[in-house]
């Protein structure tokens, strides 16, 4: 058996920065394990702009950020295993891996759980049809034009207004395909404002919203889809179905934690944000196993994937260099507006600890307040908030030392 | 003249309202100075940063990521993707390189490492 300090399980950006944060902190034998011949992860193929503006102070290109961690990773010397797919993982920290030399256990100090997300598919949608070619998540769609070369279609519908469509609708528009409509499900868009404006207004592709895909039409490729629009139940309102003619249907509809390993592991998972339970560390409640990034919560940014990163590596560096463990367990909590609280708990009050959460729905301009029994911790009030963009308030440490019950956020509009 | 938009220069998305009055162009609602020129040259000289690909020859199903160094003004987008299809490049190629020189007032250069 191999045995290294600290494991990172994936490579993307979540998997570097925390390699980077944990190394800096003082762990010299920290590894990456990727299944992918490089390692960036998604970013490879988000070509577009618009990372690094908050965490770099410049706005690059997914693959420019990525290249900036790689470098980082690099120029400490952090061994990266290549093609190597981790198959298995105890809760004693022992990795079980997979790769051209064969099969390879690893026993870790500590171990940071980095592997992202995976897409939600059609089988996981009910439409109707048989399986013409021409059906594709958006992100398999995005591998294969801005990796491979291929041009996927022509004439598209999008389901799905999260920011991997509307980033595609944009890509096939300036691509010379015609982006016949985007639709979402809910009354509001689950994308960023911005990708609104510079993906879908810029080229002038209708956004349909309460909206979705009832039909798909066509035998060996996709010829058409019937959209209609839904109710408020988000059932569908059958006079308002209507055909488009189109080669391509693309799904941007949702984004699951890849938590195959955590669970294997025995580690609790958050029934909301579907990925671990975790501390203000990001430890999870399997001593010695941190979890960051998409595979914890689905981020708006990758600059906030980095800081979060930045965290669990250095809260597990200290756990190897130091032994430092939990001393309590205060339970946070989601009132009224907020959909989860992130993290799950807080095991140590010797800091400040910033609360990351998202609203249940768009509000207009609402007041936070983080509360434990009748004591205000904080508050923070926002012009607007969206379940679209991933909120922060930071509790200072003096006022988490009067905590004594459950800490819960809720917001009211003002 | 009127106009609301969305700002997008970061994900806060501010909504800002611009008012077109011959030579005066007044912002409200910015969140930052950054916003505030937004606003103004939407509306006078609306401008893109443009990012795509274009085909390495010596590698088989390789793609090199690029964009443009500064921002172009958008009605010139299309136009670009023209020459941008109409360009090969070889490997090696690294971030930075130079593409397409000269284009609209600035370059297309490359954002990913092809070795």
């Amino acid at each position: 058996m191999l045995e290294h300090d600290i494991v990172i399980i994936g490579g993307g950006p979540a998997g570097m920065a925390a390699a980077v944060a944990a190394f800096d902190r003082g762990v010299n034998d920290v590894v990456i394990l990727d299944r992918d011949d490089d390692i960036g992860g998604i970013l490879r193929q988000c070509i577009h702009n618009g990372f690094g503006l908050h965490k770099l102070g410049r706005e690059l290109t997914g693959p420019e950020y990525a290249a900036v961690y790689k470098k980082m990773v690099e120029e400490r010397g952090i061994k990266v295993y290549y093609e190597t797919m981790v198959t298995d993982l105890t809760s004693d920290r022992v990795v079980t891996a997979s790769n051209r030399d064969g099969i390879l256990k690893i026993k870790a100090k500590a171990v940071i759980l980095a592997m992202g997300c995976r897409e939600r598919s059609r089988g996981a949608l009910n439409i109707s049809g048989k399986r013409p070619a021409g059906v594709y998540s958006a992100g398999t769609a995005q591998k294969l034009m801005n990796c491979e070369g291929y041009a996927v279609g022509k004439r598209a519908v999008i389901l799905g207004s999260g920011d991997i469509g509307l980033i595609m609708a944009r890509r096939m528009s300036l691509e010379g395909a015609k982006v016949e409509a985007v639709c979402e499900l809910m009354p509001y868009s689950g994308g960023l404002t911005r990708n609104i404006v510079q993906c879908l207004e810029d080229f002038g592709i209708p956004l349909y919203l309460s909206t979705t895909v009832c039909e798909i039409h066509g035998d060996r490729r996709l010829e058409g889809v019937t959209i209609a629009q839904v109710d408020e139940n988000r059932r569908v309102i059958e006079e308002t179905k209507r055909y488009i003619p189109c080669d391509t249907l693309l799904l941007s509809v949702g984004l699951i934690p890849e938590n195959e390993l955590t669970r294997a592991a025995g580690i609790p998972i958050d029934p909301i944000t579907n990925g671990a339970q975790v501390d203000e560390n990001r430890e999870t409640k399997v001593k010695g196993i941190f979890a960051c990034g998409n595979v914890l919560q689905v981020h708006d940014l990758v600059d906030y994937v980095s800081d979060e990163a930045e965290i669990a590596g250095t809260a597990a560096a200290r756990l190897v260099l130091e032994g430092k463990g939990k001393t309590e367990e205060i339970k946070t909590g989601a009132g009224n507006g907020v959909r989860y609280v992130l993290p799950q708990c807080i095991s140590n009050r010797d800091g400040d600890v910033a609360l990351f959460m998202r609203v249940t729905e768009p509000f207009g301009k609402v007041r936070f307040t983080v509360r434990s029994g009748d004591e205000v911790l904080a508050t923070a009030v926002r012009l607007k908030a969206a379940p679209g963009e991933m909120e922060k308030i930071t509790v200072k440490a003096d006022k988490l030392a009067l905590v004594k019950d459950t800490v819960t956020v809720s917001l009211e509009e003002i | 003249m009127e106009r609301n938009l969305t700002c997008i220069i970061c994900p806060r998305g501010c909504s800002l309202t611009v008012t077109v009055d011959g030579e005066n162009t007044k912002v409200s609602g910015h969140g930052c100075p950054k916003g505030e020129k937004y606003g103004i040259d939407e509306c006078v000289n609306p401008v893109r940063t443009v990012t795509s690909i274009i085909r390495v020859d010596n590698r088989e199903d390789t793609m090199v990521s690029v964009k443009t160094a500064d921002p172009i003004p958008k009605g010139m987008i299309f136009e670009l993707m023209e020459i941008i299809r109409a360009t090969k490049v070889s490997a090696p190629v690294y971030i930075g390189d130079v593409i397409i020189e000269n284009v609209f007032g600035t370059s297309v250069i490359a954002t990913k490492d092809i070795k």
